[in-house]
């Protein structure tokens, strides 16, 4: 800045002469001494970030690189198709991958359309306010709520109050509670990023504010909604505490025939193999295959439901 | 002795919050008039339009003052049905904003919520709507493909014809042509001399010109006042205040 002053005082005595362009020079100086500095900060930032995004991508790798090292010598027909033998030492873990099926699906059948109905509500029609904003400090918190805490809440509530018992539909509610912060969160984000300027222009073709939600900010929103659904599921089907006292049990031979059987479920069963077990350490490989079995559950299920969540986005576009 | 006026506002005053956006905005719109709405950036052209269909109702900090009659109905009663009220008075807003749904659905748009079943009237209409919009040569071959294709234009002309297809009485434009070439402007504004045998059409615009070549009746608007209001040949040669002619000449250049 100084030097640029200087210059061009000196060029106003020497006034007179053809005038060179002396400051000009100066300037682009400066500029470039700022573009290399610029260029560097920005080379910093940029292998720092990359830094971080591939030590990201390496403990996804590493953990499943241990994963499928530990485990994937207990991946076979038998493992995958048949019931646990000999005390957990032997035989499949079907009852397992079944019951984790069934509790996802059944938590996100439950949770999906309370925790949409409730965004579309707090986003769409409440009037901003002390109630509003009252309800929202709650389900904020309730996402903070460490999972045992809606294991003992479930067992309190839906197993011994409602009488459901340990079963399928008491670990479903349970995990539906558990994930409804997260639906409700993600969803309200994805109504919020619909412009106001969709629901004003169909209000203005004199819809409904229900038609204009229902034809309009929902399809719009949908990917959005549909992500959220994603990652409550797969928080929901990879939890143990939530479970363990309210559907999972330690052993039961057959599948769940109705909604209030106790049910097996990976998580728990790793638990239960790494912990309670007979014999810990001979069940180790078996361990492992059944964590492994419980990611490719989920990352499967993630897999699937973005797989969709494209198909919709290049409907809409 | 004029006939009773389609739609009147008296004494309106608009808040956002603490901010006065309008103040004791008074004017008539008759029926196969074309009135314009002029003014400097910021004035409160867009907010007074909106007023008329009740879109600030949405805004949750706005408040509105006076009364808005459409055919003698106060249109912020509370009883009034705000949905019908929308469907008799159209709008086109200021920026193109086609749903992210097909040309043809976006058309369709108002007829369905209004619930029209029949789909070759659908169809007629969609199809006559787009020609009255001069967007039907340009998208006849591709109606199943989404709006958010088109160009800005096309948009704003696809935006025009998706309010005509449900037949408002009253049709509020905000700057319909600001992003259309001067082709598609003339057709709009040809569009806007067909559609005032059977509307009331008001229409906000930064162009001179066009508010001399459109319009009947011309507003002008400064600093959410009302400042000057007349028949719009009048006020263009002879305007009553300095401040009128100050804008209008100064944007004649
Ligand atoms: N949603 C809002 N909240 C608060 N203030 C607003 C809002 N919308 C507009 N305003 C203010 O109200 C005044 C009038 O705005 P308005 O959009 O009506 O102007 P306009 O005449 O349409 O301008 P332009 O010609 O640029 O479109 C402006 O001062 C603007 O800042
Ligand atoms: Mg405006």
């Amino acid at each position: 800045m100084d030097i640029t002053k200087d210059q061009y005082s000196e060029e106003h005595q020497s006034a007179g002469k053809p005038v060179k362009p002396k400051n000009i020079s100066v300037i682009q100086k400066a500029v470039e001494a700022r573009h290399r500095r610029r260029k560097l900060v920005e080379q910093v930032l940029f292998t720092t970030f990359r830094g971080a995004a591939v030590i990201n991508g390496l403990a996804l790798f590493i953990i499943i690189f241990f994963m499928l090292k530990n485990g994937l010598s207990a991946i076979t027909w038998e493992f995958l198709s048949d019931v646990p033998r000999e005390s957990m030492t032997k035989g499949g873990i079907l009852p397992c991958i079944v019951g984790t099926a069934l509790l996802g699906l059944g938590a996100i059948v439950i949770a999906l359309p309370i925790g949409v109905a409730s965004a579309i509500y707090l986003n769409e029609y409440a009037k901003p306010g002390l109630i509003l904003r009252t309800i929202r400090l709650g389900i904020n918190n309730l996402a903070g709520v460490p999972s045992v805490v809606f294991g003992l809440f479930g067992l309190a509530f839906f197993v011994t109050y409602l009488k459901m018992g340990v079963s399928l539909v008491s670990g479903c509610l349970t995990l539906a509670a558990l994930s409804l912060p997260v639906i409700i969160g993600s969803t309200e984000e994805a109504l919020k990023a619909v412009p106001d300027t969709y629901r004003e222009a169909s209000l203005g073709l004199g819809a409904t504010k229900w038609q204009t939600i229902y034809r309009v900010v929902l399809p719009a929103s949908l990917p959005g909604i549909l992500t959220g659904a994603i990652l409550g599921l797969s928080r929901a089907a990879g939890e143990t505490a939530p479970i363990m006292f309210t559907a999972a049990v330690f052993f039961t031979p057959d599948l769940p025939g109705s909604i209030f059987d106790e049910i097996m479920a990976l998580p728990y069963h790793i638990y239960v193999l790494a912990t309670a077990g007979t014999n810990i350490e001979a069940t180790r490989h078996l361990q492992y295959g059944t964590a492994l079995v419980l990611i490719a559950l989920v990352l499967g299920m993630n897999m699937a439901a973005i797989v969709w969540r494209s198909r919709i986005r290049k409907k809409l576009k | 002795m004029s006939p009773k006026p389609k739609m009147t506002s008296s004494n309106l005053d608009f808040y956002y919050g603490d901010f006065q956006a309008l103040q004791d905005v008074n004017l008539e719109f008759h029926e196969r008039q074309v009135t314009a709405l002029i003014g400097p950036s910021g004035c409160g052209k867009s907010t007074y339009i909106r007023c008329l269909n009740r879109m600030n109702d949405l805004i949750p900090i706005s408040r509105v003052e006076g009364r808005i009659l459409l055919d003698d109905e106060d249109i912020y009663e509370p009883s009034l049905d705000v949905v019908m009220l929308r469907r008799r008075v159209g709008m086109v807003f200021q920026k193109p904003n086609p749903f992210p749904k097909s040309i043809f659905e976006n058309t369709a748009y108002g007829l369905r919520v209004n619930g029209v079943k029949d789909k070759g009237f659908i169809q007629n209409r969609v199809e006559e709507s787009l020609k009255r919009a001069a967007l039907w040569d340009e998208v006849k071959d591709r109606l199943d493909d989404t709006a958010l294709g088109l160009s800005g234009g096309q948009q704003q002309r696809l935006c025009i014809a998706r309010a005509l297809a449900v037949e408002p009485e009253v049709l509020l434009m905000d700057e319909p042509a600001s992003a259309l070439d001067p082709i598609a402007t003339q057709k709009i504004e040809e569009l806007i001399h067909e559609l005032k045998e059977l509307y009331t059409i008001i229409i906000v615009t930064h162009s001179m010109q066009q508010a001399a070549r459109v319009s009947d009746m011309t507003a002008f608007f400064y600093m959410g006042k009302l400042i000057e209001f007349g028949d719009t040949d009048t006020m263009f040669t002879r305007p009553k205040l300095k401040q009128t002619e100050d804008y209008i000449t100064g944007r004649f250049g």
